[in-house]
């Protein structure tokens, strides 16, 4: 069986295990793609349950967004499985003690939960396509009505509540999934770099500003696609919700980091030599400085000048690109610096990616880019912009039946 | 005219939040009491399972004719003793048919070297790129004599295998119960179950654990376990020409293990970590970990 190893080049003294990388690439990807789902997710619920009437043009953008990421959330824990075929004998006779065994439930309760939400968002549409479609299509969106096809205010008002309750169910699921990836490194004690009781709430609010973030960049791409106009009420509740939550990601890092210098245990020394050394330009520059300062400062400029328009627009997209490299940056530092900095506290260690393989740049790159192409092709069925959401039709509804009783009630007179 | 207070149950239930609040703490009684008699259902389970192993004088083991319920494997390492000759690693190497290369060990040996002037020991063991070309190959080990014209103050060999902890955080995290710790004290893979994750070989503090790439599986030193359960000694034991390794069942009171950790002071490794190791180390210091 053909198989490459990630040798990895080394200073110091470290374990003679420890030379070959033990988490690759697409182990700082799984949390990434797992971030950007609770990220989106918080926009939707933030419409949803929150009710922020500006976010209503992402609203449903935001649910798709959280599906498609989702389904692709599993994939770089199976290509890096030793035995992918083996994989679901974590769900099945699982091992309660170990964080990892949770993750088949959580993600799968999740996933559910996503999809059914989704269809209660969407069941207007579906059954407003099931009527005028014909052909394979129509078939399709009359198999996705499973049988409903009831759109009055009643069954309407039915769904807003499914909706609500599953947008509520659906924040502790969200970031719960979230945290829990954070939980998994922070728990283990055998890496100074990982073992921080900070961990899980710092992948949370990474998260969020993470999704937030790629929300901001779809819907001003999809709107310079569809060449609409950017509804920059939208995109500025979005900046809010950025820049809000930047500042507690930032804030929770700086501590997590200060925890650990301050406290200074054994093997600090090494800590301190990786972050002054190969870490200072991946941590401070680019995942702090480029990624996290950068769109603060701009943000809280913008917020204080009070700009609108283009310019707001404009700066708050590169915010959002920035935040998004800046977080994938975060996870890398996290994953891969973790195990660059040896168990021996004494050595550090070197990862060198391969280009090609299965656990290669190339399949990573691939693994960010899948869930975007699949949100392109779901938002060709499901387009999320074309239509109101459930809650807007039901407002609709209620508005026309007042005219209607008031025109009758005129006539009447 | 009584001054008692009314008893619970007497008490009126004056205003519906109190009634609710009772309700909910009746609740939590029953979930709690719940939990507590599944918990300890699961225990008693457990301990029958055990009773009639031991009943069956062997059965208990999947291992014919041997009883795991009879022994408690320790193991001890005189680092005073070590030469550093690396038969060990060899002989582990072809007992248990680790890949041949300088990335995966069940076993190694360190090497701590004082040079004078110098407050840390320099480190290395026999996968370092200047032993590897002493050697001439990564499938054979020894030691570079790399300090021959340095001034050397203290020097010492100290070997390292798995520490088959008591409470090893390597079972705690496998998300399939492919790894688990066997009555007689040694933390087993099942090669067939293990997905290969890895994340016994992150949880791991001493590095113990290594990811077979062949075969897609977590590996580790298990004592040769193959070896013990027939009353041989661990390879890595057979072969060491000066008795630096230790081996044997602390339920002996007279086996060299009992022996070893009753007349000498012993250490563990990374005690702080709370994994409870059964590998006892004498003559290390406060540089190994």
């Amino acid at each position: 069986m053909g198989h490459t190893l990630d040798i990895a080049p080394y200073t110091g003294w470290v374990y003679p295990n420890e030379t070959i990388f033990t988490w690759s690439v697409l182990i700082a990807v799984y949390p990434y793609l797992t971030g950007l789902v609770a990220g989106a997710f918080t926009v939707s619920s933030l419409y949803q349950v929150f009710g922020f009437q500006r976010l209503k043009p992402v609203a449903h953008l935001a649910l798709l967004t959280s599906l498609c990421f989702m389904i692709f959330v599993p994939t770089p824990l199976l290509l890096h499985l030793g035995h992918p075929e083996r994989a679901m004998n974590a769900t099945l006779t699982p091992h309660w003690s170990s964080a990892m065994a949770m993750f088949g439930y959580f993600a799968s309760f999740y996933v559910v939960l996503l999809i059914l939400e989704t269809w209660f968002a969407y069941r207007p549409y579906i059954v407003e396509q099931a009527r005028n479609r014909t052909g394979l299509l129509g078939k399709f969106y009359q198999a996705l009505t499973l049988g409903s096809h009831d759109v009055s205010e009643h069954a309407l008002r039915y769904d807003q509540k499914w909706i609500l309750w599953l947008a509520i169910i659906g924040i502790p699921a969200a970031h719960g999934l979230h945290g829990y990836v954070g939980f998994m490194y922070g728990s283990l004690k055998s890496r100074e770099w990982w073992s921080s009781d900070l961990m899980p709430v710092i992948f949370l609010f990474s998260a969020i500003i993470s999704g937030v973030s790629l929300l901001v960049v779809l819907y001003v791409a999809s709107c310079k696609l569809r060449k609409v106009e950017i509804d920059a009420a939208c995109v500025k509740g979005l900046a809010y919700t950025i820049w809000g939550f930047i500042m507690l990601a930032i804030v929770l890092e700086l501590l997590a980091f200060a925890n650990i210098v301050y406290k200074g245990r054994e093997g600090v020394e090494m800590i301190m030599e990786y972050v002054t050394g190969p870490l200072l330009i991946p941590y401070f520059l680019l995942q702090f400085g480029i990624g996290l300062f950068v769109p603060f400062l701009w943000l809280s400029y913008m917020i204080w000048r009070g700009t609108g328009g283009r310019a707001m627009i404009f700066g708050v997209t590169v915010s959002a690109v920035l935040v998004l490299f800046s977080v994938f940056m975060m996870r890398w530092n996290v994953v891969i610096g973790g195990q660059e900095i040896s168990k021996t506290g004494k050595g550090l260690l070197w990862y060198q990616p391969s280009l090609w393989g299965k656990e290669g740049l190339i399949v990573a790159a691939l693994l960010c880019i899948a869930p975007l192409v699949a949100l392109l092709g779901l938002s060709r069925l499901f387009p999320p912009w074309v239509h109101g959401t459930v809650s807007s039709r039901v407002t609709k509804l209620v508005e026309q039946e007042a005219v209607k009783q008031h025109l009758l009630g005129t006539s009447q007179a | 005219m009584s001054s008692d207070p009314p008893k619970r149950d007497e008490c009126p239930a004056s205003s519906p939040r109190r009634r609710f609040l009772r309700l909910l703490g009746d609740a939590a009684t029953c979930a709690g009491a719940a939990v507590a008699s599944a918990a300890a259902l699961g225990a008693l389970k457990d301990d029958t399972a055990a009773d009639a192993g031991r009943a069956a004088g062997g059965a208990s083991s999947p291992i014919k004719d041997y009883d795991w319920t009879q022994h408690q494997w320790a193991f001890g390492v005189d680092a005073t003793k070590c030469i550093g000759c690396l038969r060990c690693v060899e002989a582990c190497k072809l007992e248990n048919e680790v890949m041949r290369d300088a990335h995966h060990f069940r076993t190694w040996v360190e090497r701590y070297v004082y040079l004078e002037g110098e407050a840390r020991p320099r480190i290395d063991s026999q996968q370092d790129p200047v032993n590897i070309e002493a050697s001439g190959s990564e499938k054979a080990f020894r030691f570079a004599n790399r300090y021959k014209d340095a001034k050397v103050e203290k020097a010492f060999f100290v070997p390292k295998l798995c520490n088959q902890c008591t409470h090893p955080a390597c079972v705690q995290v496998c998300p399939v119960g492919a790894t688990y710790r066997t009555k007689d004290g040694v933390v087993l893979v099942d090669h067939e179950y293990c997905i290969g994750c890895r994340y016994c070989v992150q949880a791991c503090p001493y590095g113990a654990r290594l990811f077979n790439e062949e075969r897609g599986v977590s590996d580790k030193c298990n004592w040769c376990y193959h070896r013990i359960t027939k009353g041989m000694q661990p390879a890595c034991v057979e072969v060491c020409p000066v008795n630096a390794r230790i081996f044997g069942d602390r339920m002996d009171k007279d086996s060299p293990i009992s022996l070893f950790i009753r007349n000498n002071r012993i250490q563990v490794l990374k005690a702080e970590t709370g994994n409870a190791p059964n590998v006892f180390y004498v003559g290390i210091d406060k540089e190994v970990a």
